[in-house]
This record gives C-alpha cells, sequence and structure tokens, in this order.
C-alpha cells in the first residue's frame, strides 16, 4: 500500500488529523510550561528567567545548529502539522457534507458533546488566533509601540495590561479547551490506542491534560492583568544578550 | 405423479455414503456452464447458493428483502443441535435420529432423518470455520445447552442469536461468492412464476419490487428456499413477509404438495393485544423451566392476578400432567392453553392467554438468579407489554410458529417436477409431524451446505447445458400471465384492504385448522375460505399501480395464494383422519388427551396434486416404512 | 390516543419528495410504532389512497429492516431498540410525531420511508468473510477460543446491519458498522489469514459508497439498537493501521500474527 492511497482513504485522513494534532498538543504543553515561567521571576542577574528561556530557545542546538536554526526546524515541523491538520479536516468535512446530500427535517442529538460538535468552529478560532498571536507576540507587527523583540516579559507585561488583549487570549484559550476536550480522548480513538478497559481513563485524562492547559496559559494573562507582578526590569541594567539596547 | 422417493441401498447408516460414491457428478470445467437458480437466502439458500457457486456452479440467487441476510431465518433464537457428544452424555447419530424421528411422530422418511443427524456434527465444524462465534466454555471449548425436551445436551447456541449467527455465517460466504462472480444476486425481487418446459424446470419469473419490472431468468435447475407458510395465520412467529408464494406456484404447476396440514404451534409466545397486532413474539421456551403456568378456576375473574389466591388458580398442567408438569412437550402444551382459553378461563384483554407465573421462582431462588436467567426475556416482554414479569404474572398463548409440511422431495431434495429442488422449511423435511426444537437451522443447513450440492450433480449432468434461454416462448407466457394477475389485483377497486381480508383468512384458520382440529370445523372452513376468496377478488383495495414500488400489491398476491393455498391445508387436515405430532384431531386422541396415531391407515406421506384452477386436488401417497425404528406410542403422562 | 404525523412522501428515487402531515386518531396505546403505521396505511387504502411505503419484516428487532428516523432519532426514542420494538406508549398523546427515512448519499430513497441499503452489502462482499467452502473441515475444538474474546466478537457480530449508525451520524458514517463487521472476524482466530485484506478492503469500500468519515460523535453507538460499542471503531482504526504498517509480503504478516 503505497502513502498516497493511505492518505487518500477515511481512516489514513484522520491518522493524519490525530498525528499532527499529537504534535501540536504535545508542543502545547511544552508551550505552556515554557509560559508560567513569567511567574518564576528573575535571576540573580536580574534577568526575568522567562527571557533566559526564551534565549535558550532561539540558541538551542548550538553548535550544531546556528542561532535560531533549531527553532525554524520546531517551526517548520509545527506549521507543517498546523497545515496538514487544517488541510485535511477541511477535506474531511466536505467529504462529510455529501455524505449527507439532503438533510434531516428534525434531529436530536443524544451522545456528542457540544465540544466534538463545535471542533471544527474552535479550530478554526484557534487558527484565528494563532495568526494573530504571531503577530502580536513573535512579530510584534500588531501593537509595534508595546513590542520589543525578544524582551518576553516586558512584552508580555505591556500586552496584558491591556484589557481587550486578556479577553482575546482567554477566549482563545477556552476556544483551545473545548477543541481539545473531544480532540484529545477522540485522537486514541483514531488511533486505535483506546479499548474498552481503557475507556473511561482516556476521558479523564482528555479532561485533565485540557484543565491544566487551559488554566496554564489563562494563568499568564490573568495573572498579569489582575495579579500584582513586577515591573520589568530596565534593558539598560541588564548583561548581554538581555539588554543593552 | 411419480413419488418414488428414490432411497439408495444398503443399511441406513451406509445409505448417503453409498449414495455420493455413486452419484453422478458434473466436471469442474463444466460446472461454470450451468446456470442455477435459487430462490430465497434464508439458512438453506445461502448455504446452497454459496456452497453451489464454491463448486463452481454459476448461481443467480433471488429473496424479496433488500438484503441476502434478513431472510427470516435472521430469527431463530435458541439454537442449533448436532449429535457432538461432547458432553459425553450418551449422544450419537442414532440418538439424534431417534428422537427426531419419535419427536416427528412417526411421520418422516426414515432414511432423510439418518442422514440429517448424520451431517449434523460437520454444520457445526463448518459454522465455526466461517467464524460463527458459538458460546464458548472457560476453556475454549463449544458449550452446549438442553433444549426442546430431549435427554442429551447436543445445542450449540450463540446468546439467544444463534439464528442470525448462522445465517450471516451463511450469507458471508454468499458475499464472498457474489464478490468472485460465483453468485448473482437479485435483491428486491419476489418469484411470480416457475417455467416448466417439457417436464423440467428451466427457470423462474420475478418481479423487480422496486421498479414492478418483470423479468424473467433462465437456468438449468431451479432450487427453492422460500421458507414455511405460517403466514397463513396471519398471525405467526415468522416474519411480516413469509409467504407461500413460491411453492403454490410451484404447486400449480405442478410440483407435490406434501402435507400442508403439519404446521407446529409455538406454546410461549406474547398474545395478542389487540385487533391491529401484526405478529406474534415468541419468548424463548426455557421460561417453562420456572415459571408455572396457570388461569384462574373462575370465569371472569375481575382481581388482580397477584391478588388470587393459591386455593383460586388453575395450575392445569401440573394437575393434568404430574411427571412433566409444566415441562409437557410444545404440542400438549398449546392444546391444553387452548381448551382453558376455550372454556373462558383466559385471561388478558382478548381472553386469550394464561399465567405464566414467576412468584414461586422468586421466592425460592431468589430474584437475582432468575434475573440473570430471564432478565433479557423480562426487558423484552415488559417493551412490547408494560408489564414486569417480577411483579405480575406474564401472560403467553400459542402461537403458530412452523411448517413441517411443504414441496414434496425424493432423497435428493428435488420436487416432482424434475430440476426443481426444494430446500429448508420449504420442503415437506424431515420432521415429520412435528419439529423437535433446535433442529430446523440443522436441516436448513444440512440441505444448503452438504445435500444439494452433491445431489444437483445428479441432476445435471444428466442433461445438457443452457437448452433453454429466457427469450423461449414460455417465458412470455409465464410473463404474461403475471401481468394479468397484477391487473386484476390493481383493477378490483374495492373497499378492504389486504391486511383486512389477511386477518379474517387468519381468524379463520386459527380457530378452525388450528391447535386442534376436528371434522366439522374443517368441513366449514372449506365452505367459508371459498366465499372469503371471493369477498378478495370482488372487495380488495389495492391503491397505485403495477410499476412502482407497491407494498399493498405485494401484500395482495401473496394473500391470493395464501386464501388458495389454506383450502388445502384444510382439506389435507380433513382427509388425515387421525392426530399425529401437531395435527391434532380431537377425534382421535388417547383417554389422557394424547394425540392418536393410525398407523395402518395413515403411515403416509400425503401429497397433492394441483388439477386446475377450481378443481379439486387430488391426493397421493408416499408410504412410509419403519426399520430402524419400529413404531411406538408418545406417552408423556408417565 | 390521537397524534399528528409529519411524514416524508417520495413517489420514487427520480422525485422530489416532501413532508406531508395528517392526524390519526384511535391509536391504542399498545400498538408498536409500525402497527400505528399499518393501521393508518390501512385506513388510507381503503379511502383509495397510496399507503406510506416502509420497510420492515421480522419485527422482533433483528432481521434490520425497519428503518425510521422518528422525531430525529433513528429507531425513534428508546435506546437500545429498534423501530419495530418501539411503542406508542412512549409517546404522549395528541403529540406530533415526525417521521424521516434514513438520510445518505449512500442510502438513497426508493419510496417514501424506504431507502437502498445495498451499499452495506458491498461492503461486505468486499471483505467480510472467511474464505471457506463447504465441506469437511477440522474439528472446532481443536482451536480452543478464548470464552471472553468469543463473547466480545459476538457483540460484535450481533449487529442486524440496519443502518442506524449511518442514519444518526452528523457526518454519515459507516464506521460503526464497517467496524462491527471487521472487528467480528479479527478477533477470531479463523479470521486470521485475511484479516490484513479484510481490513483494506471493507475500508476502501466503505468509502468509495460515499459514507462519510468518523468524527467519534458516538451518536451512532447512542441509536445502534445493538448498543454496539464505538470501542470498535477503535479497533478497526487499529486493524487499518496495522493492516498498512505491516510488511507487504504476506509471509511477514503471517509471522506477524
Ligand atoms: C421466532 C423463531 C425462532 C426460531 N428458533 C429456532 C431455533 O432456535 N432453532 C431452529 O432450529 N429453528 C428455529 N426456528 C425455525 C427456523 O428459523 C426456520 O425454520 C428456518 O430459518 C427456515 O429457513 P429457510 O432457509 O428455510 O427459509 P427462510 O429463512 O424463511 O428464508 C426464506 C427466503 O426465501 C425468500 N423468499 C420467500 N418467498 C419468496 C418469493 N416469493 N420470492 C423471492 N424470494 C422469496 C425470502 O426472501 C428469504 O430469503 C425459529 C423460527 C422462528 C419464527
Ligand atoms: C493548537 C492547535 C491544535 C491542536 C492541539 C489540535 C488538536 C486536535 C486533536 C488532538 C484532534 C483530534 C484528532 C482525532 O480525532 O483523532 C483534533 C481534531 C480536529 N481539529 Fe484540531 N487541533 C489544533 C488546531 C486546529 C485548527 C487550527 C483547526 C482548524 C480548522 C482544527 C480543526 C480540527 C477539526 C475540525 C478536528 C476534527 C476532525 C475530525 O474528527 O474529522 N484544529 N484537533
Ligand atoms: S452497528 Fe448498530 S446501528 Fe449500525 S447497522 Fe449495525 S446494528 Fe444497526
Ligand atoms: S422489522 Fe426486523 S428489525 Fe425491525
Amino acid at each position: 500500500m503505497s502513502r498516497t492511497h493511505f492518505y487518500g482513504t477515511l481512516v489514513g485522513k484522520k491518522v493524519v488529523v490525530a498525528v499532527s494534532g499529537v504534535i501540536l498538543f504535545g508542543f502545547l504543553l511544552g508551550h505552556m510550561t515554557g509560559n508560567i515561567k513569567v511567574f518564576l521571576g528573575d535571576e540573580a542577574n536580574g534577568v526575568p528567567k522567562i527571557d533566559v528561556y526564551g534565549y535558550f530557545l532561539r540558541t538551542m542546538g548550538e553548535p550544531i545548529f546556528s542561532y535560531g536554526q533549531m527553532l525554524w526546524i520546531v517551526r517548520i515541523v509545527l506549521i507543517t502539522a498546523l497545515l496538514a491538520h487544517v488541510v485535511t479536516v477541511i477535506l474531511l468535512a466536505v467529504h462529510n457534507r455529501n455524505a449527507r446530500p439532503v438533510r434531516y427535517a428534525q434531529t436530536k442529538r443524544i451522545a456528542a458533546t457540544p465540544s466534538a460538535r463545535f471542533m471544527m468552529w474552535s479550530g478554526l478560532f484557534i487558527l484565528a488566533f494563532v495568526i494573530f498571536h504571531i503577530l502580536h507576540l513573535t512579530t510584534g507587527s500588531l501593537d509595534p509601540k508595546h513590542f520589543v523583540q525578544d524582551r518576553v516579559y516586558g512584552n508580555l507585561y505591556r500586552a496584558f495590561h491591556n484589557g481587550g488583549f486578556v479577553v482575546i487570549y482567554v477566549t482563545a484559550m477556552v476556544f483551545l479547551a473545548l477543541h481539545l476536550y473531544h480532540g484529545i480522548w477522540s485522537l486514541f480513538q483514531t488511533l486505535g490506542l483506546d479499548n474498552p478497559d481503557r475507556n473511561k481513563r482516556l476521558r479523564m485524562f482528555a479532561a485533565l491534560a485540557t484543565l491544566a492547559l487551559l488554566l496554564g496559559f489563562a494563568s499568564v494573562p490573568l495573572g498579569m492583568f489582575l495579579g500584582d507582578m513586577p515591573e520589568p526590569p530596565n534593558p539598560a541594567n541588564l548583561p548581554p544578550p538581555y539588554g543593552g539596547r | 405423479m411419480n413419488l418414488d422417493p428414490r432411497i439408495p441401498d444398503g443399511p441406513i447408516e451406509d445409505k448417503w455414503e453409498n449414495h455420493v460414491n455413486h452419484i453422478r457428478l458434473v466436471g469442474p470445467r463444466n460446472r461454470p456452464h450451468y446456470r442455477v437458480i435459487v430462490v430465497g437466502t434464508g439458512l438453506a439458500g445461502a448455504s446452497a447458493a454459496s456452497s453451489m457457486a464454491a463448486m463452481g456452479y454459476k448461481v443467480d440467487a433471488f429473496c424479496f428483502q433488500d438484503s441476502p441476510r434478513r431472510a427470516h431465518s435472521i430469527a431463530a433464537q435458541g439454537g442449533i443441535n448436532a449429535s457432538k457428544n461432547y458432553r459425553n452424555d450418551g449422544d450419537s447419530t442414532y440418538r439424534l435420529f431417534y428422537d427426531t424421528q419419535k419427536g416427528g411422530d412417526y411421520r418422516s422418511r426414515e432414511a432423510n432423518v439418518w442422514r440429517l443427524a448424520q451431517l449434523s456434527t460437520q454444520i457445526i465444524d463448518q459454522a465455526v470455520a466461517q467464524g460463527v462465534p458459538f458460546a464458548r466454555e472457560y476453556g475454549g471449548m463449544l458449550a452446549n445447552r438442553s433444549f426442546g425436551g430431549v435427554l442429551v445436551e447436543r445445542t450449540f447456541y450463540c446468546r439467544g442469536e444463534t439464528g442470525q449467527q448462522l445465517l450471516l455465517g451463511a450469507c458471508s460466504a454468499l458475499a464472498q461468492q457474489i464478490h468472485v462472480g460465483g453468485v448473482k444476486m437479485h435483491t428486491r425481487s419476489e418469484l411470480m412464476d416457475i417455467v416448466v418446459v417439457d417436464g423440467r424446470a428451466r427457470g423462474i419469473v420475478v418481479r423487480d419490487l422496486i421498479t414492478g419490472e418483470v423479468t424473467s431468468h433462465a437456468a438449468d435447475a431451479v432450487v427453492l428456499a422460500t421458507g414455511g407458510y405460517s403466514n397463513v395465520f396471519n398471525l405467526s412467529t415468522n416474519a411480516k413477509n413469509c409467504n407461500v408464494t413460491a411453492t403454490w406456484r410451484a404447486y400449480r404447476r405442478g410440483a407435490g404438495f406434501a402435507n400442508p396440514c403439519y404446521n407446529q404451534i409455538h406454546p410461549t409466545c406474547i398474545p395478542a393485544a389487540g385487533e391491529h397486532q401484526s405478529k406474534l413474539t415468541l419468548m424463548s421456551e426455557s421460561l417453562r423451566n420456572d415459571g408455572r403456568i396457570w388461569v384462574p378456576r373462575k370465569k371472569g375473574e375481575q382481581r388482580r392476578p397477584t391478588d388470587i389466591p393459591e386455593e383460586d388458580r388453575f395450575y392445569y398442567l401440573e394437575e393434568r400432567y404430574p411427571r412433566f408438569g409444566n415441562l409437557v412437550p410444545r404440542d400438549v402444551a398449546s392444546r391444553n392453553a387452548k381448551e382453558v382459553c376455550d372454556e373462558g378461563l383466559g385471561v388478558g384483554p382478548t381472553g386469550r392467554g394464561v399465567f405464566l407465573d414467576f412468584r414461586d421462582a422468586i421466592k425460592e431462588r431468589g430474584h437475582d438468579v432468575i434475573e440473570a436467567r430471564y432478565g433479557n426475556l423480562f426487558e423484552m416482554y415488559k417493551r412490547i407489554t408494560d408489564e414486569s414479569p417480577f411483579e405480575t404474572p406474564m401472560r403467553i398463548y400459542p402461537a403458530p410458529h412452523y411448517t413441517m409440511g411443504g414441496l414434496w422431495v425424493d432423497y435428493d431434495l428435488m420436487t416432482t417436477i424434475p430440476g426443481l429442488f426444494a430446500v429448508g422449511e420449504a420442503n415437506f423435511s424431515d420432521h415429520g409431524a412435528n419439529r423437535l426444537g433446535a433442529s430446523s437451522m440443522m436441516q436448513c443447513l444440512a440441505d444448503g451446505y452438504f445435500i444439494i450440492p452433491s445431489t444437483i450433480g445428479n441432476y445435471l449432468s444428466s442433461h445438457p447445458y443452457g437448452e433453454i434461454q429466457a427469450d423461449h416462448s414460455a417465458f412470455r407466457e409465464a410473463e404474461a400471465g403475471v401481468h394479468a394477475l397484477t391487473d386484476k389485483l390493481l383493477s378490483i377497486g374495492g373497499k378492504t384492504s389486504p391486511a383486512a381480508i389477511h386477518r379474517e383468512l387468519g381468524h379463520l384458520m386459527e380457530t378452525k385448522c388450528g391447535i386442534a382440529r376436528n371434522k366439522q370445523d374443517l368441513e366449514s372452513a372449506l365452505k367459508e375460505i371459498p366465499l372469503l376468496r371471493e369477498r378478495f377478488w370482488n372487495d380488495l383495495a389495492v391503491p397505485g399501480t403495477g410499476a412502482q414500488l407497491n407494498q399493498a400489491l405485494e401484500h395482495a398476491g401473496r394473500l391470493a395464494d395464501f386464501l388458495e393455498f389454506a383450502e388445502l391445508m384444510v382439506l389435507d387436515a380433513l382427509t388425515r383422519d387421525e392426530s399425529c405430532g401437531c395435527h391434532f384431531r380431537t377425534e382421535h386422541q388417547t383417554e389422557e388427551g394424547e394425540a392418536l396415531r393410525n398407523d395402518d391407515k395413515f403411515a403416509h406421506v400425503s401429497v397433492w396434486e394441483h388439477k386446475g384452477t377450481d378443481q379439486k386436488p387430488e391426493m397421493h401417497t408416499e408410504p412410509l416404512e419403519f426399520e430402524a425404528l419400529p413404531l411406538a406410542q408418545r406417552n408423556y403422562k408417565t | 390516543m390521537k397524534f399528528r404525523l409529519n411524514v416524508w412522501r417520495q413517489g420514487s428515487e427520480q422525485e422530489k419528495g416532501s413532508m406531508q402531515s395528517c392526524e390519526l386518531d384511535e391509536v391504542s396505546s399498545d400498538m408498536s410504532f409500525l402497527e400505528m403505521l399499518d393501521y393508518l396505511n390501512e385506513t388510507l387504502i381503503s379511502k383509495g389512497e397510496e399507503p406510506i411505503a416502509f420497510d420492515s419484516d421480522c419485527r422482533e428487532g433483528v432481521c434490520g429492516m425497519c428503518s425510521l428516523v422518528i422525531n430525529g432519532q433513528a429507531h425513534g426514542p428508546m435506546k437500545a431498540t429498534t423501530t419495530c420494538q418501539t411503542y406508542m406508549r412512549l409517546f404522549p398523546d395528541g403529540s406530533e410525531i415526525t417521521i424521516e427515512p434514513w438520510r445518505a448519499g449512500a442510502f438513497p430513497v426508493l419510496r417514501d420511508l424506504i431507502v437502498n441499503r445495498s451499499s452495506f452489502d458491498r461492503i461486505m462482499q468486499a471483505g467480510g468473510y472467511i474464505t471457506v467452502h463447504s465441506g469437511p473441515k477440522p474439528e472446532p475444538n481443536s482451536v480452543p477460543i478464548n470464552q471472553q474474546v468469543a463473547e466480545e466478537s459476538l457483540d460484535a457480530a450481533v449487529c442486524i446491519g440496519c443502518g442506524a449508525c449511518v442514519a444518526a451520524c452528523p457526518n454519515g458514517s459507516a464506521m460503526l458498522y464497517t467496524a462491527a463487521k471487521v472487528s467480528h472476524f479479527a478477533l477470531l482466530p479463523q479470521g486470521q489469514a485475511e484479516r490484513t485484506d479484510r481490513a483494506l478492503a471493507m475500508v476502501d469500500q466503505m468509502q468509495t459508497e460515499g459514507f462519510g468519515s468518523c468524527r467519534n460523535y458516538a451518536e451512532c453507538e447512542a441509536a445502534c439498537p445493538k448498543a454496539i460499542s464505538i470501542n470498535f471503531i477503535g479497533q478497526l482504526n487499529r486493524e487499518y493501521i496495522r493492516a498498512t504498517a505491516k510488511p507487504c509480503n504476506a509471509r511477514g504478516q503471517m509471522h506477524a500474527q
């Protein structure tokens, strides 16, 4: 069986959705643990720990890879996964629409959770958010006034003292949670990793993982907005490569 | 009419082997040239079609449902017998032969019954190889249960869906053959006529139930596997659309119809709730193991059953048959239920029902044990009746269930029309005047997997293939007949629906030719049936046209055949002036109320020959011989 | 009891259909849903009108012929129950009942409430069997089968092929049906030789027929009259992945088993 044939089948496509979902989910776990470093405060030299982490991301893989290269490799993997995920779910959705050309006059759903039913909407919202998020906090092009390249803590501090951004970010995380509550359980089913004995625990795992991501991610904007977080240090006082602009 | 059964020579235990050894064969290169039509895809039809196609014959299979897997066989519940003797409890080919012969009240052909018992074990092997998930014991071996009042445990089962699993097994073999092109499957196709040229069956005419198109199909042999005719009673345990049409039209074309009066009544069914009941649901007979059957002693009892004290309860089976009590054979239980209801003691809205009470069993064994045993059945009962057998006694009543009569066949399963074969419930089968539980599926599959694939070669090899094609004038004539019938049905323009007339026919047959029969009733039925038939042809309403999916038309066509067949059934019941097995003539009973056979006059198969519309059919007989097992009277009292 | 019925009427596959309504009085609560329709049809027939076409045969929940979407639910409101086993007492007197056929591209309507489900048969024909011919077979007890595995295989094999899973699935997917069929054989030792090809062929056929893809909503399980578990869908996915990941030569496959 050739690979194109595998992708050509409904089951094969779903496997691609699930595998790309796993990659993205793995990334989210890492991303979230990284994010909550904002709460860890500063190093002895006054550099926020999250800035150190940000620097690490850019320098990881050195000296085999040069500055930022490894990060780009990760990014490419993620973008590919995201593209594969999105393109495939859209193909599937089109196929599924055609599978029922005449609709029912009346329908009643009993088993499907809202989380499951709104996968496409939550997914599209996430997609929009991802683009927004990159423009906002990676390139800084959305709000250049408050953005300084590589100053992670400061950027977050400034962004999340704006209530509008907080609302957008927290809402997006709710959508993400909605997506993942079904998605994480569903991927076990899709990959055939479930079985009658394990099923309850898989549901539980999906719920816990979702909750962890929701709380972890949302804590940053909320913490910045509501909590009493220290102001970012003045870059001029920091050693290179963290300061001295 | 030639009724030579062509039983092979030799001792009974070697007959089948001898026969197979000497049977004429069609060589593998020639088989693909022979076309065989199989009508029906139940256990018998699906197994026959797939087996013959696997041998190389080109098979056309037909059924009226939308898928072969939906044949009525799917509903069989309890299990299938085979004399494997896995329980080491003394089972053997002889024992199964003996039980079947005795159960059938010595009205079947010994050689066939022996062959059935011999082949029974191979059926299990075959089904397991196909992936039928029979119940297993903890060690992984096949499990058995006891069934139908015999002394050994020989019934193989898949929960309560044995028929379903066996049919799915046969249909998977069929699917495989459809896939490789050995079988061409025609679903939603109803057989309308059989075409006979120069005295041999050459094909069939069918109506496409979706478009109404009438088409002809020629073949070198035709196998009917179209099931039984219990729906002549309107209400029965059979699927709603089971019919006599195929066998009846074969009869009209010259096939002898054997023992039409033999039909089995199952004692434990849920009684009809009212006029509009469309079928009767079978409740497993196992319920009688723990339930006690009774009716109130007083007519018109108004108290709730749970309020009726012990002394006002009439445990009629326990009183009349102290040794077997509630476990008397099917026919005895059925007859007694009818009697008490005739006396006016029946319960339920229609007065035709008796209680099956689990109160004492629950008291004795505990709620949980009873729940574990019968939980599913109780739930099913509750769903249908809205009453819980844990709280109030179940109501049951006998219902027509299986027909032992059918097209007469010889040892090769060929009818009196050369080239026309009948398998499964459609033939007059090996069950004599009464069938043992779990033996029908055995017969259907023995016929389909093992017998017909061999014996059909015996016929085919003596004839060249493809002699007659579907463009032969005989097919045109048959098609014209079908169109004429359809037009006639559509043009009556009356007011009564087929369902209403079917209800009347059912009522008539149940009261006059049902559980217990007598001369007077049968004679009056013979007068009433033609009247009803006249009403049918004068007052029937069938809306729509013949060129569309038209269920009223389908029903009308089947009912027209039932209305003719009913008369033959009554005539046979009247002619068989003895009681045997399920055929109980009240004039002939022992002092204990048991069926009293008259072996001197009736140890034969009654075979009816069609003599033309409105002509009295002619009866022929095939004498039965009893060598392996001498005749004996049945007795369940002591 | 009295009801207002909204029923899908359609002359044939080629014609356009529409919902039509009518009143039906004097319905008994002991009638099954199909008996209620029989009764309606009898009144229609005696008035010379065309009865409503619907499929049924066994009327005891095992043949899989009956197929109605009642008030938006395949096989009606009762769990693990076919249409033919649904009784009128479940519906409040005087209520309105909407009756529609199964809706799926792979199940075209033939007339009124009758659909063509031959696509299911073709999935079976693609591989839903163990290739054995009739004739002498090995003694079945020579291959013991674990009791629980046999039961689990039967849990899948009890599928009645009704199509309610497709009708109820928002995506018109036939995964539960196909999964039940594939799992039944995959769990048994007899099914091993063709295990790989079977999974591949049946999944392919399912797609060719135009059924949708599974999103693990579990509506099928909720509608299934035999309460077949969506765990079998997991098993089908597993079988499929296993089949595609297997070494391409048959010998390798035999070893892997
Ligand atoms: C509720 C119930 C429970 C039972 N339980 C058991 C049991 O536990 N054990 C046991 O051994 N037996 C049991 N039986 C009996 C057994 O199920 C049947 O006798 C047996 O299945 C008959 O099989 P068959 O192949 O002869 O015909 P069927 O299964 O009736 O098949 C008939 C076929 O013929 C086709 N057909 C009919 N007429 C036409 C026509 N005019 N044109 C085209 N096609 C036509 C139909 O489409 C169908 O495919 C039970 C029966 C019932 C009703
Ligand atoms: C961070 C991002 C994302 C993660 C972690 C993620 C994760 C997942 C997971 C685990 C699944 C379950 C796969 C399965 O059923 O086997 C899934 C399904 C799905 N995802 Fe995403 N997803 C993300 C982004 C998106 C985006 C951007 C879209 C946009 C369209 C999207 C749309 C969907 C849809 C529609 C499904 C259901 C597919 C189906 O079952 O047919 N997802 N996702
Ligand atoms: S899986 Fe359930 S709903 Fe689907 S066809 Fe089988 S029995 Fe019907
Ligand atoms: S009519 Fe057979 S399952 Fe409903």
